[in-house]
């Protein structure tokens, strides 16, 4: 892997989030400095900040995109106890030409008592729908039913998970055998309460969420949780970051037809990486759910990948170098590495064992 | 099976200081990192943090690798349509056809790399070019070795004379050479003469070698009878036909004959005189020593193998390659040399271990195309279904999503990745289905290319999906026409309702409407929502009128009323618009309609005198209250000179 190209991102302070957009042709920032700003890309490749606008009175910790079947809408989270949604508006003709754009804040969610840690937009399916976690505990899920009119929002669900909350994740999957589903991260450092994931299920009949399952095995504080895109599984797949990554396998059980209460599923453990040697920060799938990646103390991002034969490795580490940036993107290393002298000529092609495989497909352990 | 750990390769991102944590979002072809710190808030970090977009080392990017993959998707789409009633024996040829045609492709490509590597002016350039040449030059000769073993699958005595194609085709620079020396002024004088004529002796090429030796015994007739002996060695050496009517044993004992001739010259000193031709004799009989003393002009073991092959065992079967390939790696390469990974893929294959080939291959490559392709011909020969049951078509869709995935995030290439997903019967719907929500629909053209596709396979959610951010994206640029179209196409009822409404209100701020070519050529699709069909029954309405079709425009406005079609804020523009109707000088409602429009205006003033307060200004209302006196006055009007006129009998 190379760095094909450095953005200087502007912000004033740390950068806690970074999100693409749906298709990604758009990127929102959000920093301690309070501010959100969103980046277009142009044909070309290059970035260009399109607005940039004071969003909270804290540091900012996420920002995420919505569907854009919804329009061109933003959700923030912050310190200062608040979730924020934004809405595009489409400027005068002259501000197009100058590639500026408009945000304007459609609605302040001010419920949570504590810090904001964490919002995400639930599946699209779902309709616009937007769930906030707060280190008070309590997870909340607003709706906007007139998509038209995102300034009216309404508290649909308050849970109360009893421990801080951290992350959430909703279940991508739209397949109408599973019902909407979310897991639910804590930081709390206490290891004596096992649990810190939960995970919540929506039920028809009383039309309320209730808890299917608690991770017990996870007993360290949860920094951040994914579900994989489920392709058609029947089974879900969810990754944590907690003092390690940790890759869990929710099977549901089959539901007696009496059954009224949530999905019974057996947990089975996927995988196991203690390779950050510290504390794991964030998880998240790529977009077919084929590679993980992870971030943790030990200032590396790495990449995990299973082979089809569902052994888990790891297939890339980035890692900073610790070196001030000197300004110009990178060039590719690995096409000069993998390929030796010509064939042509004399010895043989393909040498190396170094930088610049990306995947690795791995052969069962016999 | 031996697994070879292999450490994971580490990338570099610039950093402004150790110690802090490092972000990351997934992007559609890369992700992008940043500085940052996770730890509790309050932290103050660093200014003028920067966002790395960190790419795989694709080669989806370069324009002449294009070719590759837009030639090697039309071989593939073929391959897969080839009949499954044939019976597999049958199919040989075609297979061996089409493994020719993949290659024929990288060969193209290659030669069009070389071409651009040469003629380059720029260092970085010509290198990177010439790194792909050579990724290239080492796929095709795996792929050919592939062929061979695999494919053809040639038995003991045709096997050899593969080989030795093979190893020409991948010798080529001894043409190069051997056209240097020709060209000069005395052919047997040039310095290269003897590396010539032994290369091509080693590549079994005994003709052309037979040709050149005679330019040197013209120069030294003294020697004339020694050239000769040579020159007879050389031409009796026996090559298997495998169409002829020799049988492979018959041909197994000429063979040994020959050779224990050229070993009865070797002992009798014939060549002793001329250490050329004394390594050539000796070349013939095939000993390693000599053999092993030309590794400059062998260049590679397996050349060396092959040529041991041809001199010592030319009947060589299929399983006894691996011993002899094992055994001339470790004689070609000495002490100091460790075996790279071309050596062992083509270990592997001389070990018909398919398994090892790809996973190597996998392994060494940063782009699946290679692998993918290679994996799926193989299965379509069922040459995977041998192996375990794990691997078989699960093998060869892995790496064919895998594949196809790295296409996607391409601007044009993902066009050919869908193909693939097309034969991939397990996953290949659902990864299509997760990947094509995500190209950009950057213009209406590409929009509609991905519908089309999506279309054509019965994706209903993902067409629903598409028009819907594109009627969404309409609506926020104002773009009605257009937003309606695309809810349309969406199915989607709210939306179009929502959209005609603004047609409506578009239409009493301003008087007229826009997109009328949209609204009067809707069709049936009026009927996706109450609101759009009013909508599109009213504008029929104002074209009735426009044409001056009083009497259906006449009805069909009633009608928008009585079938509760229009929606009841918009009566009294209705009733408004039926004003100019009822002043005609001629009469066009009849007493009956005219009842009835009376009655639709008494329906409409009763609710709004029960409607609490006045949300307008009292200007309004007095505007209102003219509206309906005047509506009274026509409508009574209109119903006197009606009577009068059914009433009347005619003259």
């Amino acid at each position: 892997m190379f760095v094909a190209r450095s953005i200087a991102a502007d912000h004033k302070d740390l950068i806690h989030d970074v999100s693409y957009d749906f298709h990604g042709r758009r990127m929102a920032t959000c920093s301690s400095d309070q501010s959100v700003k969103v980046w277009d890309k142009s044909e070309n490749g290059e970035w260009h900040c399109t607005a940039s606008w004071k969003t909270h009175s804290g540091s900012v910790w996420r920002v995420t995109w919505a569907h854009p079947e919804f329009g061109q809408v933003l959700a923030s989270c912050s310190f200062d106890r608040t979730a924020a949604v934004w809405e595009e508006i489409v400027g005068e003709s002259n501000d197009k030409q100058r590639g500026l754009s408009h945000w304007i804040k459609r609605t302040t969610l001010v419920d949570s008592r504590t810090s904001v840690t964490d919002v995400k937009f639930a599946p699209k399916h779902m309709g616009l729908m937007l769930t906030t976690c707060s280190a008070d505990g309590v997870v909340r899920i607003y709706e906007a039913p007139d998509v038209m009119n995102l300034s009216q929002w309404s508290l649909q669900h308050e849970i109360s998970c009893k421990l801080s909350c951290s992350c959430i994740s909703w279940n991508p999957s739209s397949s109408r055998a599973h019902p909407p589903m979310f897991a639910v991260g804590s930081d709390d450092s206490n290891v004596t309460y096992g649990g810190k994931v939960q995970i919540y299920e929506y039920n028809e009949n009383t039309r309320k969420y209730a808890k299917a399952e608690t991770l017990m095995t996870v007993t360290d504080a949860v920094h951040d949780i994914a579900f994989a895109p489920n392709l058609g599984r029947s089974f879900h797949v969810l990754a944590i970051a907690t003092k390690d990554v940790r890759i869990f396998k929710l099977v549901p059980m089959r539901k007696e037809s009496t059954s009224t209460g949530p999905t019974k599923f057996e947990v089975q453990i996927v995988a196991q990486f203690d390779n950050h040697n510290s504390q794991v920060w964030r998880v998240s799938w790529n977009i077919t759910s084929t590679l993980l990646a992870s971030s943790g103390d030990d200032g590396c991002v790495r990449l995990w990948k299973a082979n089809y034969m569902d052994n888990w490795k790891c297939t890339g580490i980035l890692k900073g170098d610790g070196s001030p940036l000197s300004g110009s993107s990178g060039q590719p290393t690995a096409m000069s590495t993998v390929v030796g002298s010509s064939v042509h000529t004399s010895q043989n092609a393909l040498n190396g064992m170094s930088a610049g495989r990306h995947y690795r497909w791995c052969s069962p352990e016999v | 099976m031996e697994e070879v750990d292999v450490e994971p390769a580490i990338t570099n991102i610039p950093a402004a200081s150790a110690g802090t944590h490092l972000g990351f979002a997934w992007g559609p072809g890369d992700i992008l990192v940043y500085e940052t710190l996770y730890k509790a808030s309050g932290a103050i970090g660093s200014g003028c943090p920067c966002i790395h977009e960190v790419r795989k080392d694709e080669d989806i990017y370069s324009p002449i690798l294009r070719k590759l993959f837009n030639e090697s998707h039309h071989i593939f789409v073929g391959l897969q349509t080839i009949g499954e009633d044939l019976p597999s024996k049958n199919k040989k040829p075609q297979f061996v056809s089409i493994s020719k045609n993949y290659r024929s492709v990288i060969r193209a490509c290659m030669e069009e790399l070389q071409q651009v590597a040469v003629s380059s002016k720029v260092a970085d350039v010509a290198t990177q070019y010439g790194n792909q040449v050579s990724i290239l030059l080492a796929i095709e000769l795996i792929w050919n070795l592939c062929e061979v073993l695999f494919i053809d699958a040639a038995p003991a005595g045709s096997l050899l004379l593969h080989l030795l194609d093979w190893v020409r085709l991948h010798k080529a620079d001894v043409d190069e050479k051997a056209r240097e020396v020709l060209q000069s002024e005395s052919p047997a004088e040039h310095h290269d003469y003897w590396n010539v004529v032994v290369s091509y002796v080693l590549q079994g090429r005994l003709e052309e070698a037979r040709q050149m030796l005679v330019k040197q015994a013209t120069l030294q007739p003294a020697a004339r009878s020694m050239y000769k002996l040579m020159d007879t060695l050389l031409s009796k050496m026996p090559f298997y036909n495998p169409g002829g009517t020799q049988t492979l044993t018959e041909f197994d004992v000429k063979w040994r004959h020959w050779h224990e001739e050229v070993d009865r010259c070797l002992q009798d000193n014939s060549f002793a005189s001329n250490k050329h031709l004394e390594v050539i004799c000796k070349i013939l009989v095939g000993d390693e020593d000599t053999l092993l003393e030309h590794k400059d002009l062998l260049s590679t073991w397996y050349h060396f193998l092959v040529t041991r092959l041809l001199f010592c065992h030319p009947t060589v079967k299929p399983t006894e390659l691996h011993y002899y390939a094992q055994s001339c790696l470790t004689m070609f390469l000495d002490s100091r040399s460790v075996p790279e990974p071309l050596d062992s893929i083509l270990l592997a294959a001389f070990e018909f271990d398919i398994h090892q080939v790809i996973k190597d291959c996998s392994i060494a490559l940063n782009n699946w195309w290679f692998v993918a392709h290679l994996t799926d011909l193989l299965d379509h020969c069922k040459l995977l279904q041998s192996h375990n049951l794990h691997f078989g078509s699960n093998l060869r869709e892995f790496l064919l999503l895998e594949y196809a995935s790295g296409l996607f995030t391409h601007h044009s290439l993902w066009q050919l990745a869908v193909d693939y997903f097309d034969h991939c019967p397990e996953f290949g719907r659902v990864y299509l289905e997760l990947q094509i929500e995500r190209v950009p629909l950057d213009t209406e053209r590409k929009a509609l290319k991905v519908l089309r596709i999506c279309e054509q396979r019965q994706m209903s959610e993902q067409v629903r999906s598409i028009c819907k951010i594109m009627a969404m994206r309409a609506l926020r640029n104002n773009r009605l026409g257009s937003a309606l179209s695309w809810s349309i196409r969406a199915k989607d009822a709210a939306f179009a309702t929502l959209i005609s409404e603004k047609f409506l209100q578009d239409y009493c701020a301003r008087g007229t409407f826009s997109d009328l070519d949209l609204i009067d050529n809707l069709g049936p699709a009026m009927l996706l929502s109450d609101r759009l069909t009013f909508l599109g029954k009213y504008r029929e309405f104002h074209k009735l009128y426009g044409e001056k079709r009083s009497g259906e425009a006449a009805k069909l406005l009633l009608s928008l009323m009585t079938a509760k079609i229009a929606p009841r804020s918009f009566w009294m523009t209705l009733l408004t618009d039926a004003l100019p109707l009822l002043e005609q000088k001629e009469v066009i409602f009849s007493a009956d309609q005219t009842h009835e429009l009376m009655f639709c205006l008494e329906e409409l003033t009763s609710l709004n005198t029960t409607a609490p307060g006045a949300d307008g200004p009292m200007q309004d209302e007095d505007t209102e209250l003219t509206k309906v006196e005047l509506l009274r006055l026509a409508l009574a009007r209109n119903l006197a000179r009606a009577i009068v006129k059914e009433g009347t009998v005619e003259a």
